[in-house]
């Protein structure tokens, strides 16, 4: 298990009027290489979650371990810590500072006081990580780009640690669907290509769907379900009544076997829908 | 009066930039928005949509061709309140929209500005709240809201200054998928209701499934352009622009290609559930 998480609770403003119980006695596990989705209606407290993933938030009680340190305890080395885990922002790219790009993604590696050499290198493979063109874009400045562009120095920005999880937290809101599918790929890319842990927050249930090898649904605090995605997104009626839905094309497949079709409950994505729908019309006969 | 809320003729809007020639934003486009009409303007970034939204607002003017807003010319300068006043604006992140510090100070702020009588604005500020259902939520901070709320309260700031036309440029892009709905089922009242014409800017399809025509954008150019139906029939080339369509759309699309023999203009679940 590279993340441990156990009866993790944390109160913001304690003992004051404004208390309030972000997370409480949250349990759950994730392993090595794992991809991670992590919904949750706002306030449920995902982000407070991942905040305490890298150490940059204390529990108020409970324990944080990664990769067998507890990150909570006194004395923790956090500088590690945050070396291992990588957090990506929301809207990340309004902490591009730097006057070029190549600077920006150096900024984190420097800081590690590594060679040279060990930056250049970094940051080289970072830029060409998420998909941009390292000798073209290296000496202009972050803030002629688009913004998915943006999005994506940013996020280079925290690959350039070379961390073993990488944590997003809604790396898609405000793209454009184009911008969003880019970005989606570079990271799915990210977890095949070299076994990274990503914990992944969205509110797209599609995106989800056909992204994650298992779900965690958080609901005022707690963690409500942990599942595999068919399995997690087979339980629409409970996840609409914590804020959230399952993909449409689930909506569709339910409403089919509603109205008497035979056909399976477990479809989140368009091609497996697509399948399934060949099976029923062309398998009639023999069915 | 007549019925054309907006008209832009041949509009070209040029952004200059230091390096190079300028970038064209906006590529002698021709459009009418009637009154009363819901409009969806839907393209990925960069295809000028929001520079169509400037200038509809005249926060900026076009390069050549002309735009009017209920018949006022926005190049001439004297128009311009009245223009913004016809036409109000709600952009895409609320927290840089909301100046006050209770709900309804927010919300008062546009009339204030126009030097309406208190008792007026008062009567304003209700009205506004009630129709985007938040009147209980007058004596908040806006800091406490949901971002739903917010962009509400956004709304609601725009309504009292009694626009004829509301345009919302990205309203939901930074929403939960229950705040979306919240300000989807928010502006879909107004048009029914209250009359409003509105020109809803967005990348999200399944928000342009209602409206009464949608127009797609690239690269400065209308290249799409009818009722919700017509403009998603053509799976393939909304795709091929980078957008997306309703996963039921595209299942319908796919199964077409098997063969299937089912209608090109599948919109929603219960269409594909009948056809099937």
């Amino acid at each position: 298990m590279i993340i441990k998480v156990e009866g993790l609770t944390h109160i913001y403003n304690p003992n004051s009027p404004f208390e309030t119980k972000a997370l409480d006695n949250v349990n759950l596990e994730i392993a090595k290489g794992e991809f991670v989705g992590l919904i949750g209606h706002t306030g449920s407290g995902k982000s407070t979650l991942i905040q305490h993933l890298n150490g940059l938030i204390k529990p108020t009680s409970g324990k944080v371990i990664i990769d067998g340190v507890d990150i909570s305890a006194e004395g923790a080395n956090l500088k590690d810590i945050r070396q291992k885990v990588g957090l990506v922002f929301q809207y990340p790219e309004h902490q591009l500072f730097e006057e070029t790009i190549y600077k920006d993604v150096a900024f984190g590696p420097i800081n590690l006081g590594l060679s040279e050499e060990e930056v250049d290198k970094r940051v080289k493979e970072a830029i060409e990580l998420v998909g941009l063109n390292y000798d073209k874009i290296k000496n202009r400045s972050p803030f002629e780009l688009s913004g998915g562009q943006k999005r994506r120095v940013a996020i280079a920005g925290v690959l350039a640690m070379e961390p073993e999880v990488l944590i997003l937290d809604e790396p898609t809101a405000g793209l454009d669907p184009k911008g969003r599918d880019e970005i989606l790929k570079q990271i799915k890319k990210l977890h095949q290509d070299f076994n990274m842990t990503i914990i992944l927050v969205s509110h797209s249930m599609e995106d989800i769907a056909r992204l994650v090898d298992k779900i965690i649904v958080m609901h005022k605090g707690r963690v409500s379900i942990v599942g595999k995605p068919k399995d997690v997104f087979k339980k629409a009626d409970e996840l609409e009544e914590l804020g959230l839905g399952v993909p449409q094309v689930t909506y569709f497949m339910r409403e089919l076997k509603k109205r008497g079709k035979k056909v399976r409950d477990d479809i989140i994505t368009v091609e497996d829908a697509k399948e399934e729908i060949l099976r029923l019309l062309r398998g009639n006969g023999n069915a | 009066m007549s019925d054309v809320m907006i008209k832009l003729e041949n509009v070209t809007y040029k952004y200059e930039s230091n390096e190079n020639e300028g970038v064209v934003a906006l590529n002698g486009i021709n459009l009418s928005i009637n009154k009363g009409e819901f409009v969806v303007i839907l393209g990925h970034n960069g295809s000028g949509k929001s520079t169509l939204a400037k200038l509809i607002n005249a926060l900026i003017v076009p390069t050549s061709g002309k735009v009017y807003v209920n018949g006022m010319d926005t190049q001439d300068e004297e128009n311009i309140w009245h223009i913004r006043r016809t036409a109000g604006m709600v952009f895409q992140n609320p927290d840089n929209q909301l100046v006050a510090t209770i709900v309804e100070e927010d919300v008062a702020f546009g009339p204030e500005n126009l030097g309406i009588h208190p008792k007026e604005i008062r009567k304003r500020v209700n009205e506004a709240l009630t129709a985007v259902e938040m009147e209980e939520y007058k004596d908040y901070a806006p800091h406490l809201l949901s971002g739903g709320q917010k962009q509400r309260i956004a709304i609601a700031g725009v309504l009292a200054m009694k626009p004829e036309c509301i345009i919302l440029d990205e309203p939901t892009a930074m929403l939960d998928p229950s705040g979306r709905k919240e300000v989807i089922n928010t502006i879909k009242k107004l048009n029914r209701e209250e009359n409003k014409t509105i020109v809803h800017i967005t990348h999200y399809m399944d928000e342009a499934v209602e409206a009464d025509r949608v127009i797609v954008m690239e690269k400065g150019n209308i290249i799409l352009e009818g009722t919700p139906k017509t403009v998603f029939s053509q799976v393939e080339k909304v795709k091929q622009i980078g957008l997306d369509v309703p996963q039921v759309t595209e299942l319908a699309y796919m199964l077409r290609k098997e063969g299937i023999d089912i209608p090109q203009n599948i919109l929603t679940i219960e269409e594909l559930v009948s056809a099937l």
